[in-house]
């Protein structure tokens, strides 16, 4: 069986949640984020998105984080652990 | 730690003041805590060479001296700029200069604080005697959330004191927490990373902590710093420690990475899954949660202030709103502080003869000081607002919906606000960037600030605009009895010069970019806290501390360059026509004063013919003497203009004539310039010097725009024509011409550089800038 293909943070829509793979690369914006508790099995919600499109807003260890599409696109999201908008 | 190590502190001294640090992530209080304890008893400064802002604040607990150390909030002690490596060696005491710090207080949000977590299990490692501080706990309890303080303590093997620094409840809990600490020695609580890396660690340290290179003073390199070290490859620390010590700790440093690496350890993120999975046992056995249903009430709001149509709208509004206050609350303020310059110059010419020092006090540090202080009610309202903004939690969302348009310039949403505040003055501007946590992001800020049309510049743009701007109007509505004009050629300039600055400041902002401060655009990653009603004890404490700091830094220098500017102008010219013509005119008013008692105050400046005579039909004896007196104002003010050409201000201002001459200036404009470097509206009164009016003279004095409009050349032609009112106004629009904002970009950069640097190029841009506006304009309008 093909593993999933990996998706990254910028492509969960609004209010659905999933869970962290892996936050990629080792640089300081990595390091950051990994330092405010984007780690792998961290259940993360996108609440919202900036007027323009971009950056948007996730909520994750009870605290809201803004993340440009850039920054997001380096932490990978479990696909199958994905859970549309509850509300 | 060994106290012989400091024979020249005896121990008894030492532990009589307890220095402790004041560590935390943003948004959990941290400030209005240290406000609290400290109460307006704190210094700001800057730590040498850098940007971050040293803070210490004193108190005294019973018979324990307390100096309290604010460190900058912060995430992670894991320095990646030298800005972080200074608050992290400032929290292990290694600064010259600096005592030791005995105790670390680490402040966390009650309600949330398992993030806090990672940096207390930081400052565990540094093995500094901690304590934790759940800040904010009435909100968290309010919310359902039971945190089991003593298992808290147990867990993490330190006090643990709830608090809520905005009502005050539990200061005194933390008072006993700080003594039990500094008394009960724990034994050091194992550290939340693997054994190995603590292995290695300390293998490190007991090799090199003592080694050192050529600087025999250095003092003993601290554990904490072998641990990041090895943690953060490429970090801050690991050029910091190259630097300290012998070359073989490179090759150790290298050693030790690879075994670990063999081991299986992931470096880069090996730290933050140890401390999390620290973390988050720690939560799980102390704390017990109800459902939160506010957690949603935030979003909920968030729904609509940062809705794609509504969000920029509101945004628009409270800007709006904002800068409308400024000008026009500020306004009375403004003439009241200017009331009371004037009554102060009045009050000390009233008793001092006229001579150097009547001028010296009155001219030089009266009208100095007053040109300071009559900034202060918009800078005081300016960051009343941004207090209630960010104290709210609006702010972040502020920045969060501009990152989108600043990004394009180059810089993020964080620069938004300190921009929009330079609009009112680049001074609180240039304060808010404190803000940017992207050091090359804070110093564009910084560099651009000054551009924005701050209020200073207004007066001037009034002056010309109103005399020399034909009023056009192109767009006339008649409503309610009276014209409108909708469209008018003086507010098309107005406009146009309003945001020159801004519009210059695009390209400028995106040229520092590809040269000064090159590389990526940094990171916009920010946490966007909870809403809650802003607390009056921050926010009016965060404003007395903003107009403080204000008045003592900033005035200083304006005060010393208006008086060197004013002893220019003064000397050295012989003086003594002026003076007997000065005493006359004194006699004079008082003799008139005597004879019409019910016009007493119609003495002053020029007066006396719109004020004396129509009211009531006064005796010919007082007409003449009111007559005399104008003509004797009228000769002193053409005598205080041609002392003025003799002065060395005068000289200057033939010297540089060829250099203004081709923006369509004279010398007397060159020198009203040179002479509104210190603040450009000083401007409008060297003018009125010159143009034979005295220094008393404000934008609506129409005689000197009349004066203006009637001045001629050498040659006979006009000397101000459209041409060289706009050359003016653009050179104003975009020259550096404040002190205040030159050493508020000394104080938040901590070197010259940079303010040279801005006075530089500001200076540049604005004499460019008015040479294109007049040879354009010259050929164009003629």
């Amino acid at each position: 069986m093909d593993k999933p293909l990996p998706l990254t943070l910028d492509a969960l829509p609004r209010d659905a949640s999933a869970r962290i793979a892996e936050v990629q690369g080792n640089d300081a914006v990595s390091r950051r984020l990994r330092e405010m508790g984007l780690l792998a099995g961290q259940s993360v919600r996108r609440s919202g998105t900036a007027p323009l499109g971009d950056p948007a807003i996730y909520f994750v260890r009870g605290f809201r984080l803004a993340l440009r599409r850039a920054e997001a696109r380096r932490v990978l999201i479990d696909q199958s652990s994905v859970e549309p908008a509850v509300d | 730690m060994s106290v012989a190590a400091e024979p020249s502190s005896p121990l008894r001294e030492r532990q009589a003041t307890v220095r402790i640090a004041v560590v935390g992530n943003p948004n959990t209080g941290k400030s209005t805590l240290f406000n609290a304890l400290a109460g307006m008893n704190a210094r700001v400064g800057n730590y040498p060479g850098v940007t971050v802002e040293k803070k210490i604040g004193y108190a005294r607990w019973g018979d324990l001296r307390v100096e309290l150390v604010d460190l900058p909030g912060t995430y992670s002690l894991s320095p990646r700029s030298k800005d972080e490596l200074i608050a992290v060696e400032a929290l292990l005491g290694m600064l010259p200069g600096e005592g030791d710090i005995d105790l670390a207080m680490c402040v966390a949000d009650a309600g949330n604080f398992e993030r806090n977590l990672f940096l207390f299990s930081q400052i565990l490692d540094t093995g500094k005697p901690a304590i934790l501080i759940l800040n904010m706990a009435d909100s968290a309890e309010a919310a359902g959330i039971r945190i089991d303080g003593k298992a808290l303590e147990g867990a993490i093997g330190a006090p643990v004191v709830f608090t809520s620094a905005n009502t005050g409840r539990g200061l005194d809990d933390l008072r006993q927490a700080v003594e039990r600490a500094l008394t009960q020695k724990r034994p050091a609580a194992p550290s939340a990373l693997p054994r190995p890396i603590v292995e290695e660690t300390e293998r490190l340290h007991d090799s090199h902590s003592r080694s050192k290179l050529a600087d025999a003073n250095t003092s003993e390199t601290p554990y904490y710093l072998f641990e990041r070290a090895i943690l953060d490859e490429g970090g801050e620390t690991e050029r910091f420690l190259f630097a300290r010590l012998s070359a073989g700790f490179e090759e150790d440093l290298r050693a030790a990475r690879s075994r670990l690496q063999q081991g299986g350890f992931d470096l880069g993120s090996i730290e933050a899954q140890s401390r999390y999975a620290w973390a988050q046992k720690v939560t799980a056995q102390v704390v017990a949660r109800e459902e939160r249903p506010e957690k949603r009430l935030t979003d909920r709001v968030d729904r609509a202030l940062t809705h794609w149509l509504i969000g920029p709208l509101v945004f628009l509004v409270t800007m709006f709103i904002v800068f409308q206050t400024i000008f026009s609350w500020a306004s009375p303020l403004i003439g009241f502080f200017e009331t009371l310059q004037g009554l102060a110059g009045e009050f000390v010419g009233g008793f001092l003869p006229p001579g150097a020092l009547q001028s010296l006090i009155v001219d030089g540090i009266i009208g100095g000081v007053g040109s300071v202080v009559v900034f202060l009610p918009q800078i005081a309202l300016l960051f009343l607002f941004i207090a209630i903004l960010e104290d709210s939690g609006y702010m972040p969302r502020a920045a969060y919906m501009m990152d989108r348009l600043m990004a394009a310039v180059g810089l993020s949403g964080k620069s938004f606000l300190p921009l929009m505040s330079s609009f009112a003055c680049a001074v609180p501007g240039v304060m808010a960037t404190r803000t940017i946590d992207s050091y090359r992001d804070r110093m564009l800020t910084i560099l651009v600030a000054p551009l924005m049309s701050c209020s200073a510049r207004l007066p001037v743009y009034i002056l010309f605009v109103e005399a020399f701007v034909p009023d056009r109007r192109f767009l006339e509505v008649d409503l309610f009895g009276a014209s409108w004009t909708l469209i008018g050629l003086q507010g098309i300039v107005m406009f146009a010069m309003v945001w020159l600055g801004a519009v210059v400041a695009v390209p400028v902002a995106a040229i520092l970019r590809w040269t000064i401060f090159r590389g990526h655009s940094s990171p916009f990653v920010m946490e966007l806290p909870e809403y809650r009603l802003p607390s009056w004890r921050v926010v009016l404490g965060r404003v007395y501390e903003q107009c403080q700091a204000f008045i003592v830094r900033a005035g200083t220098l304006i005060f010393a360059t208006t008086i060197v500017i004013w002893a220019l102008g003064y000397f050295p010219s012989d003086r003594t026509e002026l003076l007997a013509l000065e005493q006359r005119i004194e006699d004079l008013s008082g003799e008139i004063e005597e004879v019409s008692p019910a016009q007493g105050e119609s003495t002053d400046g020029a007066s006396p013919d719109e004020e004396a005579p129509a009211a009531e039909p006064a005796s010919p004896e007082l007409e003449g003497r009111l007559a005399e007196l104008a003509a004797l104002e009228a000769e002193a003010n053409h005598l205080r203009g041609e002392l003025l050409e003799e002065s060395f201000l005068g000289r200057i201002g033939h010297v540089i004539e060829p250099v203004v001459r081709p923006l369509g200036w004279d010398w007397r404009i060159g020198v009203a310039t040179i002479a509104s470097f210190p603040a450009r509206e000083v401007v409008i009164g060297t003018l009125g010097t010159i143009f034979s009016l005295g220094g008393d003279v404000d934008e609506n004095d129409t005689s000197l725009r009349a004066e203006l409009d009637r001045a001629e050349r050498d040659d006979g032609r006009k000397l101000v024509t459209l041409p060289v009112a706009l050359s003016i106004m653009v050179f104003f629009a975009l020259c550096a011409q404040c002190g205040s904002t030159l050493m508020v970009v000394y104080r938040e950069t901590g070197s010259w550089r940079w303010p040279a640097f801005c006075f530089t190029y500001m200076t540049a841009l604005a004499y460019v800038g008015a040479l294109l506006t007049y040879q354009i304009g010259s050929r164009l309008l003629g």
